[in-house]
């Protein structure tokens, strides 16, 4: 196999497993803002938000992941919906997770990001600032979207959107994001008193990018963040998607409803990774997965069933939904890995409830198995999934 | 104006960007990018009680004669990212962004600016600005499409579609209450339509209310568009004059325009940029300036300086002899790209006359016109000194403030906090204490109510 993974391996000590939690809301689940602590009333202040991170870091997570559109929630992919049971209104992700940064140490951040409705000027230089203020520690999660009521928010493009453009403007937004964090070279600021010069301007560079959706011509305004290139990360629900993770991505998640939909999914995504040319580019794939956490497996799926009788249905997502102990959710974990995942991406059912059921139950577990870290053993977010700072793509080739 | 009531001074300031006001030469300049200078920055302003901090933007790299502009800072974070990691780290303290009208959507900023006010607790203020130049444009999927004449309209619209997506929830929709299970008390939070020449959306803004309503909105420029723009909607303007009859004048003038659109004088605020340098006396202030200005002024960014109005190269030329004899070149302004201050060259063939008849009065050569010309400290001398003069020009009312620009990053405002301000304190015309938690509250402007017979889409 390919992948490249955070420690070498050795016969005696199994490989770490990487832990990411997913954010929304109250949680995944649509009535969790109805559950004890769930606190809905603070979803939009940045104390909500920093006492969620907190408790994420205090469980020695990798990264955790805003969730975000640029639409309002609803319960039909159709349109707005007329509910009022269910959370509605979002804070930006990026700025949420700006706002955490400075008062958090080691957790990796990483907000979603749509690549159909923004520019990526903008985006770029919003995930290099990121990654300043964070020192090292910023992601993104790039999104498309072919809603046509998200579309009517822009009013610039018609609708539908094939998912095949969609996903390929996304590569597109993901290259010219990538060729502006590379667009100045680490020691491009010289602060030279004698020429009086502050940049040197041979170490800034044009990235002339001509695509289907949009030209940039760069350099970016903001100097080479200090991952060089934060994470980049995507979900994997299809084909369209694998392409994308393939193409573009450091991280994938894979939404999987048992093993072998895991084994295939990874499978198609690394013979894609081959086919683009980037086998030797380390990629991690995580599992995607909702968990309703409990000491007692009847508590859980007793707390399961009194979330869907509130929101009125039985919960569905587009990946296995977890409900039991977190030693058996340790067993499933080890158990699944074994598909090619590198780690998993955990979504709380309720973040009250299930983030704490991670950090201080499951997390522990997970250590005593000896799969799990003990402390944090990097400054940076690609530090702790192991992979190197990348050089600029200029500064490897000597001076033309 | 013995007789008028002691006005209250309002006073922010300007992190040191990428003009060459910024000193970064000087041993005590730090990074114009690392966090910590910010947290400094804005930790000092908050600590000298002052309204807001303030960040400009500039989306591509300023070019001169083709080539990237490497005699100044450049760089800079992005202005929504750098403002929330600010929140976390001030309690107070206004974060005011400068985000541009044309190469946005209103969807897009009006939630990021509907995010930062929730996440300082009412600290967001937006400084709308018009680029249009196809310069710029080049970076963006839009491109330079927008002709020059549009920039305000556009502007404006835009502004007008982001108040109505602000004012698409009025505050009160967000029950959360967890026995009956009702999240929202109206299904339609967030429903808006707008169709205008610019804009033609509609939906729902999925942003609830945050506590300033909206973001404070100020405006730069003077031109009578900008003038204008900044009377019917801003609440602060940043003026161009520090000098007390230029700024009387524009300060009659731009709130004389305020009554037509059924505001009143107090619902503006204008806050002209203020550079400053302190000294123990006086004298020694004046001493410091100099030094200043002959770093802020090197030989080659005279040269640089002078091809903003020449729009040639001039790199031929000694700096420290007279100026060109050749005439500028007409037209669209080719050698120097990205940069606000070209475009205030409305004439450079009179600008060159004049600056040739003042150089040759005065026997200045090229490095010292330029020094005489541009950007001039506003405040020079003693703590003493500086306090009176900001005094004097706020309650004859050529400004009701300023935005105070230090030339070090991000020191240079330390000095400031620790001697200016007690004395302003002192004399009654600046706060000792915040009185209220949000921007608003320090700017003494209330916060808007949505309209309720606004309709909203159907």
């Amino acid at each position: 196999m390919s992948v490249s993974s955070s420690s070498p391996s050795s016969p005696s000590s199994p490989q770490p497993l990487h832990l990411a939690v997913s954010l929304d809301g109250a949680g995944r689940h649509p009535a969790a803002w109805r559950e004890p602590g769930a606190r809905p009333a603070e979803l939009f202040t940045a104390r909500y938000w920093a006492g969620v991170v907190a408790e994420a870091e205090a469980g020695l997570l990798d990264f955790v992941t805003f969730e975000d559109a640029l639409a309002l929630q609803s319960a039909s992919p159709a349109g707005p919906d007329a509910r009022t049971d269910q959370v509605r209104g979002r804070l930006d992700a990026v700025l949420t997770a700006a706002r955490v940064a400075p008062l958090t140490r080691r957790i990796g951040l990483v907000p979603a990001v749509t690549a159909t409705h923004t520019e990526p000027f903008h985006i770029s230089k919003a995930i290099a600032t990121l990654d300043h203020v964070s020192r090292g520690r910023a992601g993104l999660r790039i999104l498309v979207s072919g809603l046509p009521h998200e579309a009517r928010h822009f009013g610039r493009r018609s609708t539908p959107i094939p998912a095949g453009e969609l996903y390929e403007e996304a590569a597109d937004h993901v290259e010219v994001i990538r060729r502006l964090w590379d667009s100045w070279e680490d020691d491009a600021e010289i602060r030279d008193v004698a020429t009086g010069r502050f940049v040197d301007r041979d170490k800034l560079h044009y990235i002339d990018f001509e695509g289907r959706h949009f030209s940039v011509r760069g350099p970016s305004i903001t100097p080479r963040p200090p991952q060089g290139q934060p994470l980049v990360s995507a979900l994997g629900d299809g084909v369209a998607a694998y392409d994308l993770i393939a193409r573009s991505a450091d991280v994938g998640y894979v939404a999987a409803r048992d093993d072998d939909e895991a084994r295939t999914a990874v499978a198609a995504i690394r013979r894609a990774r081959e086919s683009s040319g980037l086998a030797a580019h380390p990629l991690h794939l995580f599992g995607d997965l909702t968990v309703f956490l409990d000491e007692d497996a009847a508590a859980a799926e007793d707390r399961l069933d009194r979330l869907d009788t509130r929101a009125g249905h039985p919960y569905r997502d587009d990946t296995a939904v977890f409900t039991g102990t977190p030693r058996q959710l340790a067993d499933l974990l080890q158990e699944r890995r074994t598909a090619g995942l590198s780690g998993f991406r955990l979504r709380p059912g309720v973040i009250a409830h299930d983030l704490p059921a991670i950090t201080r139950g499951l997390v522990p577990e997970l250590q005593r198995r000896g799969v799990f870290r003990r402390e944090y053993e990097a400054d940076t977010l690609r530090g702790l999934l192991g992979l190197d700072r990348p050089a600029g793509r200029h500064a490897a080739r000597p001076a033309a | 104006m013995s007789t008028a009531p002691i006005k209250q001074i309002h006073l922010a300031a300007h992190f040191p960007g990428v003009n060459n006001t910024t000193v970064w030469s000087d041993p005590a300049a730090g990074s114009h990018i690392d966090f910590d200078s910010f947290v400094h920055f804005a930790r000092t302003a908050e600590r000298a009680k002052l309204d807001f901090l303030f960040l400009a933007e500039g989306l591509r790299l300023r070019e001169q004669g083709g080539k990237i502009y490497d005699l100044d800072v450049v760089g800079r974070p992005d202005t929504f990212t750098v403002l929330a990691a600010l929140a976390a780290v001030t309690d107070r303290i206004g974060l005011t962004g400068t985000i541009n009208s044309t190469f946005n959507e209103p969807y897009e900023v009006a939630r990021q600016f509907a995010s930062l006010d929730h996440l300082s607790e009412g600290r967001a203020a937006w400084n709308v600005v018009t680029s249009w130049d196809a310069f710029t444009g080049e970076n963006f999927r839009r491109g330079g499409f927008l002709p020059r004449g549009d920039r305000y309209s556009r502007a404006r619209e835009f502004l007008a579609t982001a108040n109505e997506l602000f004012d698409s929830w009025d505050g009160s929709e967000i029950v959360a209450d967890a026995g009956s299970g009702a999240f929202l008390r109206d299904a339609r939070a967030g429903a808006f339509a707008h169709r205008g020449q610019h804009f033609d959306i509609e939906g729902r803004f999925n942003v609830p209310r945050s506590p300033q309503g909206r973001p404070v909105i100020f405006q730069a420029g003077d031109s009578e568009e900008g003038r204008e723009f900044a009377a019917a909607g801003a609440d602060a303007i940043f003026g161009r004059y520090g000098t007390l009859d230029e700024g009387r004048a524009f300060y009659t003038d731009v709130k004389g325009r305020l009554a037509k659109y059924g505001r009143t004088h107090d619902q503006l605020k204008i806050l002209p940029a203020a550079t400053f340098v302190l000294g123990d006396t006086d004298a020694e202030a004046h001493e410091s300036a100099h030094e200043v200005r002959r770093l802020q002024v090197s030989g080659q960014t005279a040269i640089k300086y002078l091809e903003h109005v020449w729009n040639r190269d001039l790199s031929a030329y000694d700096p420290d002899g007279p100026l060109p004899a050749i005439d500028p070149e007409v037209g669209e302004n080719t050698i120097a790209l990205g940069r606000a201050s070209v475009r205030q060259f409305r004439d450079p063939l009179e600008t060159a006359r004049q600056w040739r008849e003042l150089a040759r009065a005065k026997n200045l050569s090229i490095r010292e016109l330029v020094i005489a010309t541009t950007a001039d400290q506003t405040f020079v001398g003693s703590a003493a000194t500086i306090a009176e003069s900001i005094n004097e020009l706020v309650q004859a009312d050529a400004a009701d403030g300023f935005i105070l620009v230090p030339h070090i990053t991000p020191g240079g405002l330390d000095v400031f906090a620790d001697t200016v301000i007690p004395l302003l304190q002192e004399k009654g015309v600046f706060r000792t204490e915040y009185e209220g938690a949000t921007l608003r509250d320090h700017l003494g402007l209330s916060v808007p109510v949505p309209d309720p017979a606004r309709q909203p889409a159907p």
